[in-house]
């Protein structure tokens, strides 16, 4: 059709019946406006989760963004004007005496610290966790279906309180002392509690579940007869395993190893409860910052030095799992 | 009992429809036009692909036209959503409530227009009687058989008594056994309700035995419209003569021609005088459709047509199909009924005679 | 039926042992945790017979009434807000032709999810301080209940969609067709068929609001204790197996939610 016909005036009332090129026009104008309702009623649904994450989740990362570029003020909160004085001090400390900027690691040091610490956590997670997942991977579908629930209740279950019963367990005078004390193998508690020991145990115990269950997802959908077909060409069982089901899984493995590894970097509970305050991780000292008193700017960039962090993971992340679908196994 | 308004139950004038747009455009129906009768089982038949279910969905208000008109019983309703249109349609899948049990299915349009719980009730029973399906009224739909859906299916889409059902490939899920009894059920139904019933499907030999008339459709047009006997005896095109049963196609030299008769030359060197419909020209050649069941195998020399070679010989039963090369060049299909005659003593290699009645010879347009 | 012939080529050595050692491990604390709550004992580390007393002591506590009375004027009020607001975007965003903007509309949806907890809270902390300093605005327990329904969105979000992408969109075709007008079609064939979804996203919802403790802590005000709150106050004082005991009872309720969940999804792969 051509655009004059498009184009063609409404007929008046008293037309008398349809014309093609009018009721082409209806048709047309019905179409649109079924469009516009369409997507106004899309918006409209969408809107009260969009408003609500937008100003009561998205408004305040952008508030921190501002304030990692404000001052300090003395008692808590920040004095409007711009400073980069928050990312000076995260690496740098002002000598009292001389105001001269003297290198400082104290924070570089947190940094690291929480870095290996998750690593760890990962690693470790990753160890236990894959072969629980294969194994249940490999169990028959109403096994499988009790399995997946016994790594759910701990997956959803509270971490304070989760955190709480490894704390009853490996204090002074908890479980484990009082067990080692009663055999005689030892005669005075050993302290666990309280140190980095402790907080990556909590931290593995914490996140094994997140490991568990995206690698199971994975595994549960490989394809058993390429494993017979390993099998079959000779491969033995250690040689189908590296070679064969973990390349396979690795879509998985990545899932599992970030939803260990993110939380693991900004944990705030596992450190304060098991770390006692002596053993830092990232994500008690920038709650420490917004205690009143501190410096909220301080902690307002590393807050962010946290996200970027995150971030690189994130685009590790969606880059390894893109290439994926590029030399896709389907 | 429906009330004859005279007017046609649907009409598509010019429609067209056209998905997605700019070079990735896809037209689903060009410029088709169509008028189906008050009462009348219609079918829509072609492959996959063709917009037999893209001018379901128009008539039922799924999708809008890009362009043209649809009018229901002389009115126009392009522009109108499904649930303001008086047409029912019937599913593929059936698509029948999961939550809802049959009863609840079936009076569910009854519900939606605002009908009396007791008007409702009572036509929810003569549903399930229309299609014997009453001991099942208080069943979950997935504890019916397919076959049992479907009648369910069709009792819901018939309850409201719309002004046309609209019935898309329904029996595709069903096997052969069953869909053999659906059709003779939808026959049954149709009669008795004597609402108008557009069919949509694929499957040729569904369309000739239901359909008062059919429409072959391919890429997005309408072909022929006719009934059974008229499409298949007289296919206006090689699509439709291919598309519908099984043909054989030979093609002639027109040598002369007066007004829309002419006399043609098979490759064989006969002359045979024909309606010409097409515009060939002197010298030029049209193309004939003949059925396998309307030639005759005789004796080579004897009165024929044409002639050929066995090549091959497949047993079917209750016929035999012989695959003839012929003396001039290609080949052709010929059926016949296993009865005692000549073709009994043929072997692979034989020389055979063709015999076609010339009213069995159809003029193609291209 | 491989079993039979006594190979399970499958198996890999050693796999069953650490899978075993994996639930040791994720429930023994647990269980530990639970027997010393029904311990007779004043000191939580000494077991001295079986006893409710810390349970019956609780349940006269003053303090984790208010407690629990503050979870769950959150934890419900951020359910019902967040399970509505998610069905609605997820019926906007599931099932449509793709529309300009639907990946905007996922990406803030599940934005949340990829923040670590530590930042929103802080994030959320520093917000509400400006809201109260400059505007004057403080919602009191709402502070908390909006800083639970953003991340309590997402989680709701997720059964729905998946549930909704399952569901046959011929349905609401079939329900059109039979003259329902869309808000019908959506009462009386959509909603019902959504439920399962949504009530598995509504427990998820409650579960993750009930136990959160980071951006509570950072968020709450004076007076605004919750349960997990309580707890962390409980564990700086010198500790009873009172401790134990609350623990015990939140940690039934969440797994009574995540049991309600996992059955919905059962339930719908089985029917």
């Amino acid at each position: 059709m051509t655009t004059t016909e498009l184009a063609a005036p409404d007929p008046g009332p008293a037309a008398p019946g349809p014309t093609p090129s009018t009721t082409l026009s209806a048709a047309q104008a019905a179409s649109a406006s079924r469009e516009d309702k369409a997507r106004i009623s899309r918006w409209l649904l969408s809107a009260p989760a969009l408003v609500t994450i937008t100003i009561f989740g998205i408004l305040p990362l952008i508030i921190i963004v501002i304030y990692s570029f404000l001052k300090a003020a003395p008692y808590g909160g920040v004095v409007w004007s711009p400073s980069i004085e928050a990312y000076v001090s995260f690496l740098f400390q002002q000598d009292i005496f001389t105001e001269e900027l003297v290198f400082s690691p104290d924070f570089l040091q947190i940094y690291l610290r929480s870095f290996i610490f998750a690593v760890g956590t990962t690693l470790l997670c990753l160890v236990l966790g894959f072969p629980t997942a294969y194994f249940m991977a490999t169990r028959p579908p109403r096994q499988r279906n009790w399995w997946v629930l016994l790594i759910t209740i701990p997956f959803w279950s509270n971490l304070l309180v989760r955190t709480l019963a490894i704390m009853f367990i490996i204090r002074d005078e908890g479980l484990l002392n009082n067990i080692l004390i009663g055999l005689k193998i030892i005669d005075q508690p050993i302290t666990i509690l309280y140190t980095d020991f402790a907080i990556v145990l909590g931290l593995f115990y914490s996140f094994l579940p997140f490991m568990v269950l995206p690698l199971y997802a994975s595994l549960e959908k490989l394809d058993f007869r390429l494993v017979e077909a390993g099998y079959d060409l000779y491969a033995s069982r250690p040689k189908v395993l590296f070679r064969i089901i973990i390349p396979l899984s690795k879509p998985g493995i990545i899932a599992g190893c970030l939803l260990v590894f993110i939380p693991a970097l900004g944990a705030y509970v596992t450190p304060l409860i098991l770390g006692g305050g002596r053993h830092m991780m990232i994500g008690d000292l920038i709650a420490q910052q917004f205690g009143s008193g501190r410096n909220w700017p301080l902690g307002a960039a590393q807050a962010l030095i946290l996200m970027s962090a995150v971030l690189v993971a994130l685009f590790f992340y969606v880059r390894a799992t893109t290439g994926k679908v590029k030399h896709g196994q389907g | 009992m429906v009330e004859l308004t005279g007017l046609p139950a649907v009409e598509a004038k010019n429609v067209t429809k056209t998905f997605g747009a700019g070079p990735d455009a896809v037209v689903a129906l060009d410029n088709v036009s169509v008028t189906i009768q008050q009462n009348e089982f219609f079918t829509l038949l072609g492959p996959s692909g063709c917009g037999k279910t893209t001018l379901l969905r128009l008539i039922a208000g799924f999708e809008l036209p890009t362009a043209g008109s649809i009018l229901l019983e002389g009115q126009e309703v392009a522009h109108l959503p499904p649930f303001k249109r008086m047409v029912n349609t019937v599913f593929q899948s059936y698509a029948l409530f999961p939550h809802l049990t049959v009863a609840e299915n079936i009076g569910f349009g009854l519900k939606m227009l605002g009908r009396r719980r007791a008007d409702r009730d009572a036509q929810i029973e003569k549903m399930l009687k229309l299609v014997k399906m009453e001991p099942m009224r208080n069943r979950k739909v997935h504890q019916l058989s397919g076959g049992q859906q479907q009648r369910v299916a069709l009792a819901r889409a018939l309850a409201p008594h719309p002004k046309v059902l609209l019935l898309d490939e329904p029996l595709s899920a069903l096997d052969l056994k069953l869909r053999k009894e659906m059709q003779i059920e939808l026959k049954r139904l149709q009669h008795e309700t004597g609402i108008t019933f557009i069919f949509v499907t694929h499957d040729q030999e569904e369309a000739l035995t239901m359909s008062d008339r059919i429409a072959v459709m391919s890429h997005g047009k309408i072909l022929q419209i006719g009934t059974a006997n008229e499409i298949y005896e007289h296919p206006v095109d090689r699509f439709v003569a291919d598309f519908i049963g099984e043909t054989n196609f030979i093609e002639a030299e027109v040598m002369q021609r007066i007004g829309n008769r002419g006399q043609i030359r098979l490759p064989s060197g006969i002359a045979l005088a024909r309606e010409l419909d097409p515009i060939a020209p002197v010298g030029g050649k049209v193309t004939l459709a003949i059925r396998p069941e309307r030639i005759d195998l005789v004796k080579p020399g004897a009165d024929c047509q044409l002639a050929g070679k066995v090549e091959n010989i497949v047993y079917f039963g209750t016929d035999t199909h012989f695959h003839i090369d012929l003396d001039t060049g290609g080949d052709v299909t010929v059926r016949v009924q296993n009865r005692r005659g000549f073709q009994e003593v043929l072997k692979q290699g034989d020389a055979v005679g063709l015999r076609i009645a010339p009213e069995a010879m159809q003029v193609l347009k291209d | 039926m491989r079993a039979a012939k006594g190979v399970d080529l499958r198996s890999q050595f050693g796999f069953h042992t650490i899978a075993i050692v994996c639930l040791v491990v994720l429930y023994f604390p647990l269980l530990i945790l639970i027997v010393f709550s029904i311990n007779a004992n004043d000191i939580v580390a000494v077991f001295s017979g079986v006893s409710t007393r810390w349970y019956e002591k609780a349940f006269y506590n003053e303090e984790f009434h208010n407690a629990a009375r503050n979870t769950l004027i959150i934890a419900v009020s951020a359910t019902i807000g967040s399970t509505i607001f998610a069905t609605l975007a997820a019926v906007a965003t599931t099932r449509v032709a793709p529309w300009r903007g639907q990946n905007a509309v996922y990406m803030v949806i599940n934005l949340p999810l990829m923040v670590p907890e530590i930042i929103t809270a802080v994030a959320t902390l520093s917000f509400f301080a400006l809201l109260g300093r400059t505007l004057g605005f403080n919602f009191g327990i709402g502070n908390i209940i909006l800083a639970h329904l953003v991340f309590c969105i997402p989680f709701a979000y997720m059964p729905i969609r998946a549930r909704l992408e399952s569901m046959d969109l011929t349905l609401e075709g079939a329900a059109a067709d039979l003259y329902a007008t869309p808000f019908k079609a959506f009462w009386h064939v959509t909603l019902p068929l959504l439920m399962p979804g949504i009530s598995s996203g509504a427990a998820l919802a409650f579960i993750v609001s009930f136990d959160d403790f980071t951006i509570t802590q950072l968020v709450a005000g004076p007076g605004q204790t919750t349960l997990p709150l309580y707890i962390w106050a409980m564990i700086r004082r010198p500790m009873t197996p009172e401790i134990n005991a609350i623990s015990t009872i939140l940690l039934g309720i969440s797994i009574l939610f995540i049991l309600i969940s996992f059955w919905i999804a059962q339930r719908r792969k089985a029917g």
